[in-house]
């Protein structure tokens, strides 16, 4: 039982983490939750399918249909991160300033949304995936069956726990800072997962590793461990990483807080020339 | 105008001559076969050439699913009941590579020797 748990809690870990943080980031915006919802089950959906086509989709691109599938979400999922978290540092002032003088939760801002969507959708999407295999496995497997499915739904309730304990943190944190706080959070997420896409890709041979193991950090938090899981999915932590998935990492990291910059020395000039006039 | 169409075609023969080496490299690469049979990997030891790159073709012999795990070799891959997926791993320094299957981690266990 304690095993299904613990792969059933290291699955749901991705999804809920990132569903605690975009939430957290676009507190307050309308139809949030309608938005999260609507991503879950589309997300759960999507799972079913890729789960009941994993076959198919493993003999494609000469057996390595699984790495390309991976990697091609965790980079969708990149850019749209990247895309939001742009966004917000142009609007997030605006809207974070509104949001105190007012007192109340901002209204506005149809953007997030669809981000919103599309981020849980495929988050829930990834790792859902797994976790419907896995499933399937114990429910064919026969005596321990119960046992095992007791396990999951703890594992998945867990999970889900520690998205919302995320949240619960996250939004005590005064307006004027959640939005800062949320970007850089946002900013780790993406870069790290920049870097599982590079490691899928170095997996299916379509890029080269540049070395296995630039460093090796197992011994103070190893991949497989819970605290290992979370640090991965929060900052995209890996005790033993490639030198392209570092590349990977540092560009994205780079790219995200230049063109968040940039956007903001727009934004500021744009409305010193406003007040100008 | 002449100079650009050679070296198109140089770009041409260039791209030609390296999938062709890649798909001479593909099929050179030494395979190894493991099954996988009431959630245990057989053989669970499999001794590998080392600094090279090998094919290890996982049979599932099982109708339930297993995920492929190896920290050591950063490799995870999803291998559906009763289907055979294919894993390239290397090129390895000489050692001792643990892999497992994450579905049934007290049973599925092996280790890839390199040498």
């Amino acid at each position: 039982m304690f095993s299904s748990l613990i792969i059933v809690f290291r699955e749901v870990l991705e999804a809920a983490l990132v569903i605690g943080i975009v939430c957290a980031a676009t507190r307050g915006v309308k139809f949030r939750g309608l938005s999260v919802t609507g991503g879950i089950l589309i997300g759960v959906v999507g799972a079913s399918l890729v789960a009941l086509f994993v076959d198919t989709l493993a003999d494609m691109a000469e057996g390595m249909g699984q790495e390309l599938f991976n990697a091609l979400i965790l980079l969708v999922v990149v850019i749209t991160l990247a895309w939001h978290t742009v966004w917000m540092s142009y609007h997030g002032a605006e809207l974070a300033d509104q949001a105190s003088k007012t007192g109340e939760s901002v209204k506005q801002g149809r953007e997030p949304l669809t981000v919103l969507f599309l981020l849980v959708g495929l988050a829930v999407l990834r790792e859902g995936a797994e976790v419907v295999l896995f499933l399937y496995g114990i429910a064919a497997g026969g005596s321990s069956a119960s046992m095992m499915m007791t396990g999951s739904v703890l594992g998945l309730f867990f999970g889900v726990l520690l998205g919302f304990a995320l949240y619960a943190g996250l939004v005590r944190i005064p307006t004027k800072h959640l939005f800062s706080v949320t970007a850089a959070m946002l900013v780790l997420l993406a870069s790290g997962m920049a870097g599982q896409a590079a490691k899928y890709l170095i997996q299916a041979d379509y890029l080269p590793a540049w070395g296995y193991d630039i460093w090796d950090s197992s011994w103070l938090v190893s991949n497989g461990s819970i605290p290992g899981e979370i640090l991965r999915t929060l900052i995209g932590y890996d005790a033993r990483p490639a030198g392209m998935q570092l590349l990977f990492y540092v560009s994205t990291l780079l790219l995200i807080l230049g063109g968040m910059k940039l956007v903001k020395r727009h934004h500021r000039t744009a409305q010193e020339r406003y007040q100008a006039v | 105008m002449a100079s650009a169409k050679n070296r198109l075609l140089t770009l041409a023969v260039v791209t030609l001559a390296s999938t062709f080496a890649f798909s001479l490299a593909q099929a050179g690469t030494p395979e190894f076969r493991i099954i996988i049979k009431d959630h245990v990997f057989v053989p669970a030891e499999v001794t590998v050439p080392a600094n090279t790159k090998v094919k290890l073709i996982i049979d599932n012999q099982d109708p339930t699913p297993e995920e492929f795990e190896s920290h050591e070799m950063h490799r995870e891959k999803i291998i559906a009941g009763n289907k055979t997926a294919t894993i390239l791993i290397g090129p390895l320094k000489p050692g001792k590579y643990p892999f497992f299957g994450e579905f049934n981690e007290d049973t599925a266990k092996g280790v890839v020797i390199a040498q």
